[in-house]
């Protein structure tokens, strides 16, 4: 088993997923079990894979012993190995979490559910584990199918909010399939390491950079960069809860990996920074995506709309990273990767639970809300002063790195827009925090009767993901040291 | 000019097969036609990824009564590459089901809103919203 770990990981949820559709027509409550079983599983085999790889190195695993550049090869390194972690662990937090939300908010389909959970998450690994150009189209189609069922079965505007999704995704997935098609053209080969021997000799060519650019627009439109992210905050707004705590976290961070993997693994750095000017593009990019995103989510009064709305400020922040293209700055880049999939995960995983117990998803609703569920708003404030940046949270570390590499870069514009972006998010955060545990003021309260507010927790199966997205913020910040000096020192492409 | 046209065409018709489509899903109103420039984009794809693999008097990649015949050297000029056409195979494949996923989701579209115009949906959209308010 030990040696196939590699194919395990993706195996796995893809075999489970069949298997919980057919236990799922013979017994409808099999499905979560099986579901869960097949992400732990698969959890644990990525958790030995990235210990591997730690102990020995990178690992290189040869479907059906096809040797590359023939056969498609899953490589797993620092890089790909810490975020397969991470694409597990929270699939399987948000699977966890699904069970009472799935079965309130969509009791008809909790079986088909599950089996496009499992696809959704399969496709989010393959895309990580793939060492091969064509194999990561697939599955990123993969992912992104899924995807697009789960959200279209949400709410009033959610088949028209996906339908935008697929024109949109799909656009992106054919620019992606076309710089594949480029590439192969001139070098003859889809294996990574192989194109990485066989392109510095051809970095003048003119096919090379038509390729380039379609990668690069391809990428951003399914990582949601600015000004590409149209899609995302309908989308995200009106999926099912449980969907949008799956999709959140992990869909723009795994297009952020395939973005970090092409313009440093498959071209060099020299290429993607001084023969073209890509990364300075994608810094000024991501410096409009982290001023849009935070500025448009103070116009937004829905709290669900307001996360989505951060979370294409987010995308920024990585991009930012990418884009700073120095030590430091894809440090910060790689790291938040970490954080920002743990902040998403709790923070609509905390919509998810409000949504199950006030179907009130507006800010002002939030009302009393720290005496109906003490746990969760405690969680919130804990996400929301990451998301701001605040130490010993996660997000302060990848800030504070970001903002690093911005002074080597020596572009004091970035710095000044990361700083602003903390400010927008006090005021954001503070909004909310504001509604949820401060009191209405007394000309509210009726004739100055208390209101009595009974606590009314949200499911234990809900609490608990919530509860450990809380403390993983807390503890990641705190071991931010010793993730960056054991894995993401490594994790930084070559080169750098 | 003209010539450089003629000896390239099917990269030229990828080219304007692949616009058309680009224009139908971005320009269209109406829910199905964006679907079939989808289907036009992704088979001005197939043609383009088809006629990367032709070579001039190209024959099958196959030897004849290899096994034990087949010893002689191969001359790979006269081999059409077949590795374009299996990438293709699979993309097929996900361009079918990318079709039908969009085709499902009109369907719901339809069915709450009665029309598959995107004007018309959008109008009714702001009509609902409003009267939560």
């Amino acid at each position: 088993m030990v040696p196939q770990s590699p194919a395990l990981v993706v195996v796995v949820p893809l075999i489970f997923a069949f298997l919980s559709l057919l236990f799922g027509w013979w017994r409808k409550g099999l499905s979560y079990p099986i579901t869960l079983i097949a992400l732990s599983l698969s959890f644990l085999a990525s958790i030995y894979c990235l210990y591997t790889v730690l102990t020995t190195g990178t690992i290189h695993y040869y479907l059906g012993k096809w040797e590359p550049p023939w056969g498609i090869e899953y490589v797993v390194d620092h890089l790909n190995g810490f975020i397969l972690v991470i694409v597990s662990f929270v699939g399987l937090m948000a699977a966890i979490s699904s069970r009472r939300v799935v079965e309130k908010e969509l009791p008809e389909k909790v079986v088909y559910f599950y089996t496009l959970f499992l696809l959704q998450v399969t496709g989010f690994l393959g895309i990580v584990i793939t060492g091969d150009m064509f194999n990561l189209y697939v599955f990123l189609e993969i992912a992104s199918l899924a995807g697009y069922a789960l959200i279209a079965v949400g709410e009033d505007g959610a088949p028209f909010a996906s339908f935008n999704y697929l024109i949109f995704g799909t656009i992106g997935a054919c620019f992606y399939l076309l710089g594949v098609g480029y590439l192969y053209i001139k070098t003859g080969s889809l294996n990574m390491a192989d194109l990485k021997e066989i392109l510095p000799a051809l970095y003048q060519s003119k096919v090379l950079m038509v390729a380039f650019a379609f990668f690069l627009v391809g990428v951003s439109l399914k990582m949601a960069l600015f000004p590409l992210h149209v899609w995302l905050p309908d989308a995200y707004t009106y999926a099912p809860s449980a969907v949008s705590a799956l999709l959140a976290p992990l869909m723009t961070k795994v297009g952020a990996y395939v973005m970090i993997r092409i313009l440093f693994t498959v071209f060099e750095p020299h290429f993607s920074i001084e023969l073209i000017p890509a990364t300075t593009i994608l810094g000024w990019m991501a410096a409009g995506a982290i001023l849009f995103g935070a500025l448009l989510a103070l116009a937004q009064s829905d709290v669900k709309r307001m996360l989505a709305y951060i979370l294409v400020g987010e995308v920024g922040y990585i991009a930012l990273g990418v884009g700073l293209a120095n030590r430091n700055g894809l440090t910060g880049a790689i790291l938040h990767i970490l954080n920002d999939s743990i902040m998403m995960l709790a923070l609509f995983l905390i919509v998810a639970a409000i949504m199950y117990r006030s179907g009130d998803r507006e800010i002002p609703g939030l009302r009393y809300m720290h005496r109906r569920m003490p746990f969760t708003m405690a969680v919130l404030v804990i996400a929301g002063l990451s998301v701001i940046g605040i130490p010993p949270t996660c997000g302060f570390f990848s800030k504070w790195y970001l903002v690093l590499g911005a002074i080597d870069a020596n572009k004091w514009v970035f710095v000044a827009v990361l700083l602003i972006s903390s400010l927008l998010n006090v005021i954001l955060f503070f909004r909310v925090i504001e509604n949820a545990y401060l009191e209405p003021r007394e000309e509210e309260v009726h004739e100055g009767v208390e209101v009595a507010v009974a606590i009314e927790e949200a499911p234990l199966s809900l609490l608990l993901p919530i509860l450990i997205a809380g403390a993983g913020i807390l503890s990641l910040g705190i071991l931010s040291g010793e993730i960056i000096s054991s894995v993401i020192r490594f994790a930084v492409p070559a080169g750098f | 000019m003209f010539d450089f046209i003629l000896s390239k065409y099917n990269y030229w018709i990828y080219i304007v097969m692949m616009m058309i489509g680009f224009y139908a899903m971005i320009g269209k109103k109406n829910l199905v036609k964006k679907i079939i420039g989808i289907n036009i984009f992704q088979t001005a794809i197939i043609v383009f990824f088809i006629s990367t693999a032709v070579k001039k008097g190209g024959t099958l990649p196959i030897i004849e009564h290899a096994h034990g015949h087949g010893s002689h050297a191969v001359e790979v000029a006269s081999y059409i590459n077949p590795l374009p056409h299996v990438l293709m195979l699979t993309a097929i494949v996900v361009m079918v089901s990318t079709l039908g996923v969009a085709l499902a989701i009109a369907i719901q579209i339809y069915r709450r809103y009665n029309t598959l115009e995107e004007d018309e949906i959008l109008e009714q959209r702001k009509w609902s919203h409003n009267l939560l308010r």
